[in-house]
């Protein structure tokens, strides 16, 4: 238990002291999961709308795909990127392995499935309440994703919050391809993984609390933003 | 929100590596020693050159290097590196700087090992008194060290039993198991000495030549690779081999002990 | 603009799960109106409104309007889907489909909203209207594009006599308008207000139509007649 009470005591000095490899640590693991959250949103979201709205005949087979895919093991992913973007690999002349755009690329293939899967759950509902209005209207198919993607808005910004929960915290695959590399690919959830290693519990706790921080603060900040909207609550 | 998403996409569009960096695969054992902290910014002041370490494992560090995804690495298993210069993935193996491996277990010691005469005595006596032992399990040079002290005391690791915990993880992670349980384990003094969960776990063993632990510096094969910067890796080399590391690494000390010995040929 | 009458319908049937909810029906609908569709509960009004709109699957039989264009027509449902946004942006939405100029829009949605006695609360959420004034809505967001027909389910169910009496009002001056009002009602009261011919259907069957004036008066069967008198009809 001391160890908990150690790790908070961390936590406190390093983000009163501004420690500056914890900025830039951080600075890094935002820069990359926020990038992979967007990328993987600009997927997802309108993929998990589609599934919702469309009916195709491979559309029950897409859906039992998205949601397997939910529980992709991060170091399998890594793992096959790392294979695809190694130097002898078919992508190695990119020269993207052991970069932050490597991880993003990481990220973004493990919480696509989450984020679509979430997002095509509440697509789903919200489709049953339009359904009726929009096939009236006579809209296109891309009318009423759009529709749903703007009037779902809030729902769907707490699908892709969960793909940022997921990406802040992941180690297994960015540990692979990103080779937490000092000062290059080092973000929060490798170097707590680095200090653990060393037995420096109390730094690797007080790396976590940080993250936990961060996640929290990313979160509660997003949910400011979109209840600044008028009358932000349904 | 637009600009949060245009802050954070520029933030990565373009990332190659700049002119100077070499990308270097080295042991947990190795990063774990806190020696990195000292000679990399002594590299940079030197060279200029900007050395990215990946910590990885000896085996994952050899593969690295196969595939090309490093410019050159610096391990401790002489009978692979020797295989991986053979199979023409190195250009040549050049030795650093040793240090060695201790023996590490219970402080009030069940198997006294403490009073062993050898490192293959101290491996019998922890066998016949039955454990526990933590092995790293993981192919790496430790790990190796380990199994051929084990070959050398005649005894086969597969008949040892539940006993014989082979975790297949990094020092620290082995480290902190064998502190969790109260276990004898092999480790490099480096880690050992920056190890901050040590428990009421002590060094029992230490000294024998059998246990010293060879660095070698291997630079990846350009011709496999011609993306690798085989230039900087020759610089790196000389730089390693030359007298300002020698006296960083024979200064370098964690509790007043000296952890490395130079021994590159000029 | 050609026109849209007469639908003509040919032995309309639909079927859901083997059970026949409607038909077979034949029927042309020309210009006129009002027409109101009554019947018992389960009788087929509200199928009978879809498969006219063209909102429904047939399982035999065809549907056809002189000509095809859904856009001329509008729908109200039973219970009125509001989409989740404001007032105002419910009553600009159907323009917006159609690509409608701005300040088009903006004119058309104000004329509406003062017409409806809502533009004190345009910002408001529509999902926070009472349920009177998300029916004024619906029929006004139907109405926006000045459609050529205006289907309605039971538009008055589970309003109060206010209310009633604001949308009946309503509906006179569209029809007085030019646009022709086909709406189901349980309400015998409101059929004989609103109706100039009228539609008895029985079990998923037309069973008598014709003029309000002698249907309601002189009903020529027995089961319009026991319906009349507020007798249970199946």
């Amino acid at each position: 238990m001391i160890d908990i009470w150690e790790g908070l005591q961390a936590a406190f000095w390093l983000v009163v002291t501004f420690d500056a490899e914890l900025w830039a640590i951080s600075l890094r693991s935002l820069q990359v999961s926020l990038s992979a959250v967007v990328v993987a949103s600009l997927i997802a979201i309108p993929f998990g709308t589609f599934l919702a709205v469309q009916r195709f005949r491979y559309r029950r087979l897409a859906i039992s795909i998205m949601n397997a895919l939910m529980g992709l093991p991060p170091v399998v992913v890594g793992l096959m990127l790392y294979i695809l973007l190694s130097r002898s690999g078919p992508f190695g002349v990119l020269g993207l392995l052991f970069t932050p755009t490597a991880m993003i690329i990481a990220q973004v293939i493990i919480i696509t499935p989450l984020i679509a899967s979430i997002a095509h759950q509440a697509m789903r509902e919200l489709w049953a309440e339009y359904h009726d209005l929009l096939i009236s209207l006579h809209t296109t198919k891309w009318q009423r994703i759009r529709t749903l993607i703007w009037d779902g808005r809030r729902n769907l910004l707490t699908a892709s919050l969960a793909g940022f929960g997921r990406a802040i915290g992941e180690v297994g695959a960015i540990m692979i391809v990103g080779g937490n590399i000092d000062n290059a690919t080092r973000v929060l959830t490798t170097a707590i993984a680095l200090e653990t290693g060393k037995g420096d519990f109390a730094l690797a706790l007080g790396l976590g609390f940080v993250l936990i921080g961060l996640a929290l603060a990313v979160n509660i900040a997003i949910h400011w933003l979109s209840r600044t909207e008028r009358e932000g609550r349904w | 929100m637009r600009h949060l998403i245009s802050l954070v996409l520029t933030g990565f569009l373009a990332m190659p590596l700049a002119a100077d960096e070499i990308r270097l695969a080295v042991t947990t054992s190795f990063e774990n020693s806190g020696l990195a902290d000292v000679l990399l910014p002594a590299i940079k002041a030197d060279t200029g050159i900007e050395v990215q370490l990946l910590v990885v494992g000896t085996g994952q560090a050899l593969r690295l290097g196969e595939a090309g995804d490093v410019d050159a690495i610096l391990v401790h298993s002489k009978a692979a590196e020797e295989a991986f210069v053979s199979d023409g993935y190195g250009t040549h193996r050049r030795k650093i700087m040793f240090n060695d491996f201790v023996l590490i277990g219970p402080a009030d010691d069940p198997s006294a090992i403490a009073d062993a005469d050898s490192a293959v005595d101290a491996m019998r006596r922890i066998a016949e008194q039955g454990g526990p032992f933590v092995s790293r399990g993981d192919d790496s040079g430790t790990h190796k060290a380990e199994l051929q002290l084990w070959a050398a005391a005649g005894l086969p690791v597969d008949g040892f039993g539940p006993s014989y915990l082979s975790v297949g993880a990094g020092m620290g992670a082995a480290l902190n198991t064998a502190s969790g349980i109260n276990a004898y384990i092999l480790a490099d003094r480096a880690s050992w000495l920056n190890f901050g969960n040590k428990g009421d776990l002590a060094l029992l063993f230490a000294g024998d030549p059998a246990l010293f632990n060879q660095y070698a510096y291997l630079p990846v094969n350009p011709e496999k690779h011609p993306s690798v910067r085989n230039d900087l890796a020759l610089q790196l080399e000389d730089w390693l081999t030359g007298e300002t590391a020698a006296e960083l690494i024979n200064g370098y000390e964690i509790n007043g002990e000296a952890l490395f010995v130079f021994n590159a040929q000029p | 603009m050609s026109n849209l009458f007469p639908l003509t319908m040919t032995d309309c049937v639909v079927r859901r799960q083997g059970k026949t909810v409607l038909g077979p029906v034949s029927l042309t609908v020309d210009q006129g109106g009002p027409t109101i569709i009554i019947g018992p509960n389960g009788s087929g009004k509200t199928t009978l409104l879809r498969v006219m709109h063209g909102i429904e699957r047939l399982s035999a039989g065809a549907a056809d309007w002189a000509q095809n264009d859904q856009g001329r027509q509008a729908y109200v449902f039973q219970s009125p889907i509001v989409l989740r946004r404001s007032v105002a942006d419910n009553l600009r939405y159907p323009l917006q489909l159609i690509g409608v100029a701005k300040a088009e829009i903006e004119v058309a949605a104000t004329a509406w909203l003062d017409r409806i006695g809502l533009s004190d609360i345009r910002n408001t959420r529509a999902s926070r209207l009472s349920g009177g004034e998300r029916q004024k809505l619906a029929i006004a967001r139907a109405l926006i594009r000045d459609p050529d027909v205006l289907f309605l389910d039971e538009p008055c169910a589970n309003l109060d006599g206010h209310a009633t009496r604001e949308i009946e009002a309503l509906l006179q001056e569209t029809a007085a308008a030019g646009t022709r009002i086909i709406m189901s009602t349980h309400d015998m009261g409101q059929a004989r207000r609103l109706a100039q011919d009228v539609i008895f259907m029985i079990a998923g069957k037309v069973h008598e139509k014709g003029a309000a004036s002698d249907v309601l008066a002189t009903p020529g069967t027995p089961e319009l007649q026991a319906f009349l008198n507020g007798d249970i009809v199946t």
